[in-house]
């Protein structure tokens, strides 16, 4: 077999596992391997601006496209550059290969420059990482780190290699498969526990599936739009599961939690029995833990064993990929008749839906950003959405209807501000020419990225960028002006850049916008430009996010917004 | 509660940092660890004694399951425990009875020189935290005490 260099393994290896787009940023130790990228013709290589920015863009780009994101760095600052990005990943369970270089081996240890133990730092922030000590490892490790990045519960997998590693010559014998002696991810349901839960399913009087991300994860939105609608049981999505159902769909009670709908968690709060599917009951969900659901039995489904009653007790826990589990459970539930008697209790969350739905004051002297949420979805109904952190996150998540899996990408588990706008670049280049990709953030979360401007410019990427934008930091100042006695600290972003001068300086078109007819003609611009917009919309600087459960609170004591005319 | 552990691990650069970083990063506490590699050096075996009630250590073990080197997590109810402990004592010392404490719990002499003795003890905790008390009086001038090593007994 032929000896080739470790730079040479690197770009094979992505070769190999079919990447299309590698983001990156290059450096002294990682030379030898953008040397090799300089000549190789089977992948894109989009030069961000900032390293973290390569990792929320190749972790959008995995969000959309459902195949693993991949990024290169080079080492020391080049590397702890990408920890958020990697948490953020993490977090979310998103497949990401993160490739950094590091000084040469007989450095390591020394304090060289840019040295840094990259693989002792990212070990919390990742599903597992590698550092390559000799070139014989290297293709071994490639490969099993794109098996661990995509197979089971799906997650960042880092690869530290030394600069001398790069350069060294080594067989090139890349395994077209993998088994690992300690890494047998489990797929399918445990076919007896799968025939329990089709008769718990049956005997059930209020029962309420419990969406989570995992849904999206295993490209099972098929499966559970047919569960839900032969089963005729309701259910609620998390964050990261919009666009599982579609929002149309009347046993879509939408999304629970802080600041989930009143349908939505007063179901999760009533009913008898609860199924988890690909969620793990983070505490934005729950509330309370005593309080939640706590009439209902809980079956938890999941691929991650640890998922399970790791916060909330299950009575019923089935492990295994979410696509597999349902399939199996639709077979077992269509082998014979069966009727589940859910009229009642669909009719009592009908009440509530009407009671209380996800609404807003409109007004026609300053925009609402409920409104620019349901003007962007009537002008781009099935545009990609991404988000950054914060008030207008939540916003977009209660109004904009989504109707797909993949639709939304948004840093879920962490809340990381600075994600979307190096996200939405990641995300245009997964989905392509043709489609729509619209990146909302707040006018302080958009300054954590906005020099991913210059990549959008350098590289033609054309995303819509909308600011909405309050001057405040606004969720923190939400939780001030409820819980803090209105202390603003620090809150306050009244002093404003010129966003549009700054879109301009980057080689993008920007437009400041005040009024209705202002943001819609801007928007219709922006969806026929060639280039990437930054619309900078003022909002109504105190609008809150309502419903709202207080931390801690249980998730049935919702501050609900006061309606004008609420009978 | 106390609770006793094995985890058998691929013998990998770094796998000991998971371990007690999967420990830290998640506020559990550890109370004693012990690694040597299997015969046949692949794998290493991790004895840990830790504490926390029936719902944290069940996450233990699952999380320890979910790291990628992990081969097995032995949680035996039933453990052959052993701990050792080294003990200096000055020779100086009136060393009357000391036989006779040395044969309640299978100790022995391991070395001595001009200025003092080393024993050596293998037992399970609580007869080596007997041990120590008793060699008090002796007044050993240093004590070190391993972690346990466990064999599940089926």
């Amino acid at each position: 077999m032929k000896e080739i260099s470790g730079s040479t393994m690197v770009c094979e290896a992505l070769r190999a596992e079919k990447v299309k787009v590698v983001f990156g940023y290059p450096g002294g130790a990682a030379l030898n391997i953008y040397d090799e990228i300089y000549t190789q013709t089977y992948f894109k290589h989009i030069l961000v601006r900032h390293e973290q920015a390569a990792l929320h863009a190749a972790d959008a780009y995995a969000r959309m496209s459902g195949e693993v994101g991949v990024a290169i760095v080079t080492s020391g600052p080049g590397f702890t550059n990408t920890i958020t990005g990697l948490a953020t990943a993490y977090s979310d369970s998103i497949p990401l290969v993160l490739i950094s270089a590091q000084v040469a081996n007989s450095l390591i240890g020394t304090d060289a420059f840019q040295e840094i133990d990259a693989v002792g730092i990212s070990r919390p922030c990742v599903k597992h990482n590698y550092l390559v000590k000799n070139i014989q490892e290297l293709p071994r490790i490639l490969k099993e780190a794109f098996y661990i990045a995509t197979s089971g519960r799906k997650g960042p997998v880092h690869i530290d290699i030394p600069k001398d590693v790069t350069a060294a010559l080594g067989i090139w014998d890349y395994p077209q498969e993998i088994t690992m002696k300690t890494y047998k991810p489990n797929y399918k349901g445990n076919a007896k526990q799968i025939k329990k839960f089709v008769e718990l399913l049956k005997e059930a009087k209020r029962p309420l599936f419990y969406l989570g991300g995992g849904c999206v994860a295993s490209n099972a939105s098929e499966e559970l739009r047919e569960l839900v609608k032969i089963t005729q049981i309701p259910a609620v999505e998390t964050l990261m599961a919009l666009g599982t159902l579609r929002s149309d769909d009347a046993l879509n009670l939408k999304m629970a939690g802080m600041h989930g709908s009143y349908a939505a968690n007063m179901a999760l709060s009533e009913c008898d029995l609860l199924i988890s599917v690909g969620a793990r009951f983070d505490d934005r969900i729950t509330g309370k833990t005593s309080e939640f659901a706590k009439r209902a039995k809980i079956v938890h489904i999941d691929i991650d064993p640890s998922s399970i009653s790791k916060i909330i007790n299950a009575h019923f826990p089935i492990v295994g990929d979410i696509k597999s589990v349902i399939s199996q459970t639709l077979d077992e539930l269509k082998r014979d008749q069966f009727e589940i008697q859910t009229q009642e209790w669909l009719e009592t969350l009908k009440r509530y839906q009407n009671l209380y739905p996800l609404s807003y004051e409109d007004s026609d002297e300053v925009l609402k950003p409920q409104w620019v949420i349901q003007e962007c979805a009537k002008l781009a109904p099935d545009a990609r959405i991404i988000t950054d952190v914060g008030q207008h996150q939540m916003w977009v998540a209660q109004f904009y209807p989504f109707n797909f899996p993949r639709q939304l990408a948004t840093s879920g588990g962490q809340g990381a501000m600075g994600y979307s706008l190096p996200a939405a670049l990641g995300a245009k280049l997964a989905v392509g020419e043709k489609e729509v990709v619209v990146n909302f953030v707040g006018d302080g979360s958009v300054l954590m990225n906005i020099q991913e401007l210059m990549t959008a410019y350098e590289y033609g990427i054309v995303v819509i960028n909308i600011i909405l934008n309050n001057a405040f930091l606004g969720m923190v100042r939400q939780w001030q002006s409820m819980f803090y006695d209105e202390h603003f600290s620090q809150t306050d972003l009244s002093v404003q850049a010129d966003f549009v001068k700054i879109a301009e300086g980057f080689g993008c078109e920007g437009y400041d916008i005040k009024t209705k007819d202002e943001f819609r003609s801007a928007f219709k611009r922006a969806l026929n430009s060639q280039k990437t917009t930054l619309l900078n919309v003022a909002i109504d600087r105190f609008e809150d996010v309502l419903p709202m459960v207080p931390a801690g609170g249980a998730i049935y004591n919702m501050i609900l917004p006061k309606l004008k005319d609420k009978k | 509660m106390r609770r006793v552990l094995s985890v058998i691990v691929l013998n990998e650069h770094g796998v000991l940092s998971r371990i007690v970083g999967l420990f830290s990063g998640r506020g559990y506490n550890i109370d004693s660890l012990t690694v040597a590699p299997l015969a046949g050096g692949e794998f290493s075996r991790i004895n840990i004694v830790t504490s926390g009630d029936e719902r944290v250590f069940e996450q233990i073990v699952k999380q320890l399951h979910k790291l990628i080197p992990t081969y097995k997590v032995i949680e035996s109810e039933e453990f052959i425990e052993k701990e050792m402990a080294l003990v200096k004592i000055p020779l100086n010392e009136n060393l009357g009875g000391l036989d006779a404490v040395l044969k309640a719990y299978n100790g022995v002499i391991a070395n001595s020189n001009e200025n003092f003795l080393f024993l050596m003890v293998a037992d399970d905790a609580t007869r080596i935290d007997n041990f120590l008390k008793t060699i008090k009086k002796y007044n050993p001038s240093d004590i070190v005490r391993s972690g346990s090593v466990l064999m599940e007994i089926k």
